[in-house]
């Protein structure tokens, strides 16, 4: 038997209930659906004179980000925040890691200050799984563990805001065509979408990619694959564009990123093919003018910058329902 | 349902609040905010028997429920709307029961947090007793006595109809 004892599945506790968010696959619609309605009210927080609930007063989260990152690291601050948590940052840079403090004796010293949640971004897959099993092994598991993004695995959040979007602008999944775009081998992004677009019932989900971009095997995750961009877009009703991945590049997949732009840059000519009241979603940071053009990037059709703000809601709500199980 | 024999008649309530209320309330300037579900209904009765000019609100306590570390979020939690300035109002805060108060404070420490009203009151269509902490109602129009073990529910039908119901927890 595992440290999470008998458990389905180690994100859920012994009745059903949220206890980590790792990842989407596996997850239940129900409660991809629940974290959706529930982060509805969170939104309207932001409307008010005072932006905050009290729903974590007292509790302490640590955002542990040993691999590099703004806005996300910023809208979990800030989610933390207006829920009242005390939010504590740590960077690797500033990080016992480089002294060479192994990642569990990190998290043990944080969790012996009395820390109620970690927030973990890792650049190794499996990073915060490590970390809630270890507290569930230790007689820990009130603290709760939210992956930030692991390598090339999952980031669970930027799925789920993403799914906030898709549900915001076109109501229901069960009608939708939806293309994911770009470094779907490099892209946790890619991974927790296609679970996540699955599970709610998207019927149809196309990645349009380059073989050197995409992953062997893809399509047992339900997908269609496209190398032809063009063919990939036609009646789509959203287009989820990934960022080329330059760090992560190993060796020379691609020609030049001005050849990459040339096929599989989101331009206005080729976002034409999808349907006229398609919308372009990027979960940032963008690299215009290699995966995406300007004119669509600030083009009417984009809904780059509610994503972040319906990042902000979708965060709290996770953490709301978290340290409430 | 044999025990709706002694229950008080909703709809008889709601007019007796309204009358209770009139000659209190400014239609102009008062604003009512309903609290998620029966206060949100009783609010509209009240809006409409008051003949109030500003549109209510409505609020939803979740975010603000004192009992979250026993019990974690409500599973339907819903968005709380304030269509008018908090900052120096009114407000009537309108429920269908009053029991321990809980939900009253939170929902006026929720207000809080959209600005300093002038002035806040209690509307409920009933007191069941049962008080945890010192809030009393500005206006209700029937108070009853229940066991702990047992819930009063404001109901309605699809015709609009507002009902009790006497529920064993």
């Amino acid at each position: 038997m595992s440290a999470f004892g008998k458990s389905h599945s180690p994100q859920l506790n012994s009745h059903g209930e949220l206890q980590h968010l790792l990842t989407i696959e596996g997850l239940p619609r129900e409660v991809l659906t629940r974290i959706l309605d529930t982060a509805a009210p969170f939104s309207e927080v932001a409307e008010r004179e005072v932006k905050k609930v009290p729903l974590l007063r007292g509790k302490s989260v640590f955002n542990l980000f040993f691999e590099n990152s703004t806005r996300t690291r910023t809208t979990f601050e800030i989610a933390a925040k207006r829920l009242s948590a005390d939010v504590i940052n740590l960077n690797i840079n500033t990080s016992s890691a480089n002294k060479g403090e192994t990642l569990l004796d990190t998290a043990d010293n944080l969790a012996a200050m009395h820390a109620d949640m970690f927030v973990v971004r890792h650049a190794s897959s499996g990073a915060p799984y490590l970390i809630a099993r270890h507290m569930a092994a230790t007689g820990r598991d009130h603290i709760h563990v939210v992956n930030a993004g692991d390598g090339r695995h999952a980031h669970p959040t930027q799925g789920l805001l993403d799914m906030y979007t898709i549900r915001h602008y076109k109501k229901d999944f069960t009608q939708l065509t939806v293309a994911i775009v770009g470094d779907v081998l490099h892209s946790r992004v890619a991974r927790s979408q296609i679970h996540a677009l699955t599970t709610l019932g998207v019927p149809e989900v196309r990645v349009i990619a380059p073989k050197t971009l995409l992953p062997t095997g893809i399509e047992r995750l339900g997908v269609r694959v496209f190398h032809d961009m063009r063919e990939g877009l036609r009646g789509v009703d959203v287009v989820m564009m990934l960022r080329l991945q330059n760090e992560r590049m190993q060796g020379a997949l691609l020609p030049s990123t001005q050849e990459y732009f040339k096929s599989y840059g989101l331009t206005p000519e080729k976002l034409a093919l999808a349907k006229p009241d398609a919308i372009v979603m990027h979960p940032g940071p963008m690299n215009r003018g290699v995966e995406i053009d300007s004119a669509v990037a600030d083009g009417g059709q984009a809904v780059i910058l509610p994503q972040v703000t319906f990042g902000i809601a979708v965060r709290m709500a996770v953490m709301a329902m978290l340290a409430g199980n | 349902m044999p025990e709706a024999k002694n229950l008080p008649d909703a709809e008889v309530l709601c007019t007796a609040l309204a009358d209770a209320m009139r000659g209190h309330v400014d239609p102009a300037a008062t604003v009512l905010v309903g609290i998620h579900t029966g206060g949100v209904w009783v609010a509209e009765r009240l809006h409409a028997a008051l003949g109030l000019k500003r549109p209510s609100g409505s609020i939803d306590v979740s975010f603000y429920r004192d009992d979250f570390n026993q019990r974690g979020l409500h599973a339907n939690a819903r968005t709380s709307q304030i269509p008018f300035d908090v900052e120096g109002a009114h407000i009537v805060i309108v429920d269908d029961v009053l029991y321990t108060g809980r939900t009253i404070r939170a929902a006026m420490n929720e207000l809080f947090d959209y600005g300093r009203p002038a002035k806040i009151d209690l509307a409920v269509l009933a007191d069941r007793g049962g008080r945890e902490l010192p809030v009393a109602p500005s206006f209700c129009p029937h108070a009853l006595s229940l066991p702990a073990t047992q819930m009063l529910a404001l109901e309605r039908a699809d015709d609009g109809t507002l009902a009790f119901r006497l529920v064993d927890k």
